[in-house]
């Protein structure tokens, strides 16, 4: 009785699991996905814990600790999560992709402890799937954990010398002692050590040379192999729930991986080999000549804005970064009274995650009606007298369109110069994110307001209330 | 081809092979249309679903004997761990998706 129950709740778990990703595909349906999954788990966690029964008919014990690690958790992660910045979601999806990813590792290496102690010779396919777990598990937190740390500023963009080759020979080396451990001809605890040393090696050097931009894509690829990881511990437990939870997310995992490379119009190759850093010595840049940029003053920024009929508002990560979604929404609405119609055009990567800057301006309530998709916005950019780029750089950038040598060449872009006039705020003449120089700054339309975002945005404001 | 006979010999096994067949074609089935702007809460979604991995953690953690002191911390660590990535992944995904639909009402 209690293992038919147990079984059914693992099926109720897995159903939830299919049934909430699909309704998280559909922006109606989202938020009601979510908590669909997140009830299907609860289901299976707690069936787990009080109806399990190994092989030999014995339930779990332990409950203390169980308990008390299922209270840690919680407590961490709900404060984790509702305190962190609306801007820093995508550091803390990795960190939680990472937890993911070493608990997968941590399974794995008990499992493997109690193989060796317990006597009992195991057989290949327990074994195979307690090193494939471990070696994914370990990649995809040490990746993560790098990941997280790019993001969030405390590692910067390195790349190692040779690192490709390195990368390979690391790979090669976890191939060849895993296979020597299932053929059964190496073994023992130091192999066992040896190959989640080299797989966490791998998971550090694989993100490392990633340029910053790229990193959403590298996230979603290490989300899909925690997954698998996930799915590895399904095969171990003989446990259903694991493996099409592991699989769906692995699947799905990949598949998202691939439309954000088609958002930024990107191979995965490209992404993963011919990082940004790598192209930078290609000769895009630097040598051009450059010419000069003008400068405008916030006085005649205003004036502009308050005399146009259309103005539209490109954010990007600087907008984020300065905390300004807030101010923008009231420059929105002093433009509105003026009757000036304010309009948000949104690239699909602008932020750091497609459809980041979407639930940034959500949070500042800017009406979806306003926040225009790439395709929409080029459409009307003509009849737009004011574009105002905030913290935007690389997805307004022209060399997307016209230089082929250029690392960002064939990104789809928001083509701003279709517009009257185009107003670049930026902190200073730094290049953006992808490290690449911005030719748009020096073209004729345009004229640059330098400055924090959300001080300029509040003194345009202020200077708008008193015309 | 021996290495492989496990994978078929057993009914249990080949029955979980199956699964993970079809599990890869419906992932790949229910992702394929997402709108862009969905892209970050539905990775975050599918990054609380594969903290299922805490259900292998809560047996690990469930069959430690008492006196095995390493199983018992690492199974210890696996679960916080493994439930941080679940409750935090569910509570961001909220978060985010919160937020769209308080400006669909309005």
């Amino acid at each position: 009785m209690e293992n038919i129950i147990l079984q059914l709740s693992y099926l109720i778990g897995s159903i939830t699991f299919i049934m909430g990703l699909k309704m998280l595909s559909h922006p109606d349906s989202a938020r009601k996905g979510n908590i669909v999954a997140a009830v299907g788990m609860t289901i299976a966690i707690f069936a787990t814990i009080f109806l399990y029964r190994n092989s030999a008919g014995e339930g779990l014990h332990n409950y203390g600790w169980i308990f008390a690690g299922l209270a840690v958790g919680t407590i961490v992660g709900t404060l984790a999560a509702k305190r962190v910045q609306m801007t820093a979601m995508p550091e803390m999806v990795s960190l939680f992709n990472g937890m993911g990813g070493a608990c997968a590792m941590l399974i794995s290496m008990v499992e493997y402890n109690h193989m060796q102690h317990g006597g009992g010779a195991a057989g290949t396919g327990t074994m195979l799937v307690i090193i494939l777990g471990m070696i994914i598990g370990t990649v995809s937190f040490a990746g993560s954990i790098i990941a997280w740390g790019k993001l969030n500023g405390s590692i910067k963009d390195r790349t190692i010398p040779a690192g490709q080759i390195l990368n390979f020979i690391i790979l090669g080396g976890i191939v060849v002692l895993s296979v020597m451990m299932l053929g059964g001809m190496a073994g023992g605890t130091a192999v066992f050590y040896g190959i989640a040393g080299l797989a966490a090696m791998y998971g550090i050097l694989f993100v490392m040379p990633i340029g910053g931009a790229d990193m959403p894509v590298v996230i979603s690829l290490l989300n899909s192999f925690t997954g698998c990881a996930a799915a590895f511990g399904g095969f171990l437990y003989d446990n259903p729930v694991m493996l099409t939870g592991g699989i769906l997310v692995g699947s799905a995992g990949t598949i998202l991986t691939i439309l954000m490379c088609k958002a930024m119009n990107r191979s995965l190759k490209n992404v993963l080999i011919g990082s940004f850093g790598a192209a930078k010595t290609g000769g895009a840049q630097g040598t051009k000549e450059q010419g000069n940029y003008k400068e405008i003053s916030l006085n005649d920024t205003a004036t502009l804005m308050a005399y146009a009929s259309k103005v539209m508002i490109i954010p990007g990560y600087g907008l984020a970064v300065a905390q300004a979604q807030h101010t923008c929404h009231e420059l929105e609405k002093v433009l509105n009274e003026k009757g000036v119609e304010v309009s948000y055009g949104i690239h699909p990567v602008a932020g750091r995650m497609p459809g980041h800057m979407n639930v940034l301006l959500a949070e500042a309530d800017v009406p979806y009606e306003k926040l225009l998709e790439m395709e929409d916005a080029n459409d009307q950019m003509s009849g737009v007298n004011v574009v105002l780029i905030l913290g935007a750089n690389d997805v307004v950038n022209p060399a997307a369109k016209e230089d082929p040598a250029s690392p960002i060449y064939g990104m789809p872009i928001l083509e701003v110069e279709k517009a009257e006039h185009v107003i670049v705020n930026k902190r200073s003449m730094k290049p953006g994110y992808a490290g690449i120089e911005n030719e748009l700054f020096f073209r004729p339309k345009s004229s640059m307001l330098f400055g924090d975002a959300k001080k300029m945005l509040q003194s345009l404001v202020t200077e708008l209330k008193q015309m | 081809m021996d290495t492989l006979s496990f994978l078929f010999n057993d009914p249990a096994t080949y029955r979980l092979l199956t699964i993970v067949i079809l599990s890869i074609f419906l992932g790949i089935e229910v992702i394929s249309r997402v709108p862009s702007v969905l892209h970050t809460p539905l990775m975050s979604g599918a990054n609380a679903i594969h903290g299922v991995v805490i259900i292998g953690a809560i047996i690990v953690m469930g069959q430690a004997p008492s006196d095995d002191y390493l199983a018992l911390v690492l199974g210890f660590l696996a679960v916080i761990l493994g439930t941080l990535n679940v409750v935090g992944g569910f509570v961001v995904t909220d978060r985010m998706l919160e937020m769209f639909s308080k400006k669909k009402k309005k």
